[in-house]
């Protein structure tokens, strides 16, 4: 390629002073004084501002890098395009890195998931939906802080998908396994759980609580010690199959462009290992990006893990309590909680809420009585992070003079509700998002993770064709001679 | 709001896909640089940033000339010369 002309809009004054790096920085005082605002009520409210920030400095990494994981299996197939999963695969090893680390400092507040066929089910449906919708979980928060009204609808459609998913009850609920409601009557809930009413109580406590989950270290009996992190969890279930996607990306997505762009008909290993370099380096603000991304979750673990020694707690519920905020808890006085990146469980609480609060109960449920909660969502604090990555992502795009409001066409909207939908479906039958299900899972040791992206690496392909075919279909009913 | 593909002058065409998220506009650019001659030039319209950095990695990856950006107010316009 050439030198490449490039022109900015921008007016004669000052980067600081114009309009839009003002808003920026409005934005991000916003949330100083968000953040002070809370601390001035409790201290305590310290741990839900940790969410906050990381948040925040998720969503304009995001924004940066454009790093979106629909991004990283969707271009791969409909424009043979390998960078976003480069820079995914670059995350996921400083992540396992940094989290070895917090696991052998005894700061991890990680936990597996149960393994099984529900994974690739739920992430092929996952992963179908995010071809449709423009973006994954947490990319489209960071496209709704660019001002994206379509991400937006995303947003909604899988904060009520999920809440409907693991709260509705029905005729649905005789297709459950007879099994799984007699193993779900055993476990002997509480009688305001209902548990064999609702087909996803029954599957989460007639099958799922069933499986095993564990990290390699575990399988192996090696659980607690420095060669089951370092050589199991982080070297063995992350780094090793990161280098074997690099090389398969760099094989059949880089290097016949490569080769042909520098000449080389007969490449040695010199070259090829040349080659690799420039295809990580190829999108250097999605390679940042991923750098940054990969430390901070790791650091974000760490934070929470020293707070929660710090206050003598497992929860924020148990701190929500001793603060004297005791709506929306589980009957355990938790709510969701996860210490680390996390996406889906926050907005189905959205969703639930509001459900909630329109004389919905859904407090009846395993995902939100027993287990997450429903809480105000000013005492949401994953939600916060959620609203973090949004505002952090504004603040991003905003001093790029990227930020744009963008209004949905019915189109656009009904692949937005539609795709979103599906995701929030696919999202909780997997028990997670690609950050909680693959993205914190295989960078903590937890193979169920990979798992959760061939899923999704399924539902992406078949996605993908979907979604050519509609576009063909679509250009071909138009007259115009200079259609597509 | 709705796709557009024309003809502007000989040898130059014009896509606008602004509006559109991922992955309408890194698909119709695709379907674009497959329609148009080798040498001809398309300027491309968007305003969806993260297709950006999509088209810029299918440009290096085919060997097509991107050699024009104008980019602000969150809108962008480049303009690729097919190889």
């Amino acid at each position: 390629m050439s030198s490449v002309a490039t022109a900015s809009a921008a007016s004669g004054s000052h980067w600081l002073l114009r309009k839009s790096s003002l808003q920026a920085m409005s934005v991000f005082l916003l949330v100083v004084a968000g953040s002070l605002l809370a601390l001035a009520e409790d201290t305590r409210f310290v741990y839900m501002l940790v969410y906050v920030w990381f948040g925040l400095a998720y969503g304009m990494l995001l924004q940066y890098g454009r790093f979106c994981m629909a991004s990283a299996v969707r271009d791969l197939f409909a424009v043979k395009v390998p960078r976003m999963a480069v820079g995914m695969m670059i995350a996921v090893a400083l992540y396992a890195l940094v989290a070895a680390v917090v696991t052998l400092a005894g700061f991890s507040t990680f936990h597996p998931n149960a393994m099984g066929w529900h994974i690739v089910i739920g992430a092929a449906i996952f992963g179908f939906g995010i071809v449709f919708t423009g973006g994954c979980a947490s990319g489209s928060l960071y496209k709704a802080g660019e001002g994206n009204m379509n991400s937006m609808l995303v947003i909604l459609a899988i904060s009520f998908s999920q809440a409907i998913v693991v709260s509705a009850s029905g005729w649905w609920d005789s297709l459950v396994p007879q099994s799984w409601i007699e193993s779900a009557k055993a476990k002997e809930m509480p009688e305001e759980l209902s548990v064999t009413e609702g087909w996803f109580d029954i599957f989460t406590a007639g099958h799922i609580w069933d499986l095993k989950g564990a990290t390699t270290a575990d399988m192996f009996d090696m659980a607690g010690t420095t060669a089951g992190v370092v050589w199991m969890n982080t070297m063995l279930t992350a780094i090793l199959p990161v280098a074997i996607i690099l090389v398969v990306l760099y094989v059949f997505y880089y290097r016949k462009g490569h080769l042909r762009r520098t000449g080389k008909a007969a490449p040695s290993l010199g070259d090829e290992l040349a080659g690799m370099w420039a295809m990580f380096t190829s999108s250097k603000n999605t390679a940042i990006a991923g750098i940054g991304l990969g430390i901070l979750a790791g650091l974000h673990m760490y934070v929470t893990g020293v707070l929660r020694e710090h206050y003598d707690i497992f929860n924020f519920g148990e701190l929500l309590v001793a603060m004297g905020y005791t709506n929306g808890l589980s009957i355990q006085d938790t709510v969701f909680d996860p210490g680390y990146w996390y996406i889906t469980t926050q907005e189905a609480q959205w969703g639930g809420w509001i459900m909630q609060q329109l004389g919905i109960n859904s407090m009846d449920s395993i995902f939100f009585g027993l287990d997450n909660g429903l809480p105000n969502p000013l005492l949401n604090a994953p939600g916060f992070m959620s609203i973090g990555i949004i505002l952090g992502a504004s603040v991003m795009a905003l001093a790029r003079r990227e930020f744009k409001w963008k209004m949905p066409s019915w189109e656009t909207a009904f692949f937005a509700i539609v795709g979103g939908t599906l995701m929030g479906i696919g999202a909780r039958l997997a028990m997670g998002c690609n950050i909680g299900a693959f993205f914190a899972t295989v960078t903590n040791g937890d193979p169920s993770g990979w798992v959760f992206l061939f899923g999704m690496v399924i539902g992406a392909y078949v996605g993908v064709k979907a979604f050519t075919w509609y576009m063909d279909w679509s250009d071909s009913r138009k007259t115009s001679e200079c259609g597509l | 709001m709705a796709m557009t593909f024309n003809k502007i002058a000989d040898h130059e065409w014009e896509l606008n896909v602004c509006g559109y998220t991922c992955p309408h506009p890194q698909m119709y650019t695709k379907k674009a640089l497959q329609k148009i001659e080798s040498g001809d030039v398309l300027s491309l319209v968007f305003d969806n940033p993260s297709s950006g950095e999509s088209i810029m990695a299918m440009c290096e990856a085919e060997g097509n000339d991107l050699f024009d950006r104008q980019d602000g107010g969150g809108s962008f316009t480049w303009k690729i010369r097919k190889a």
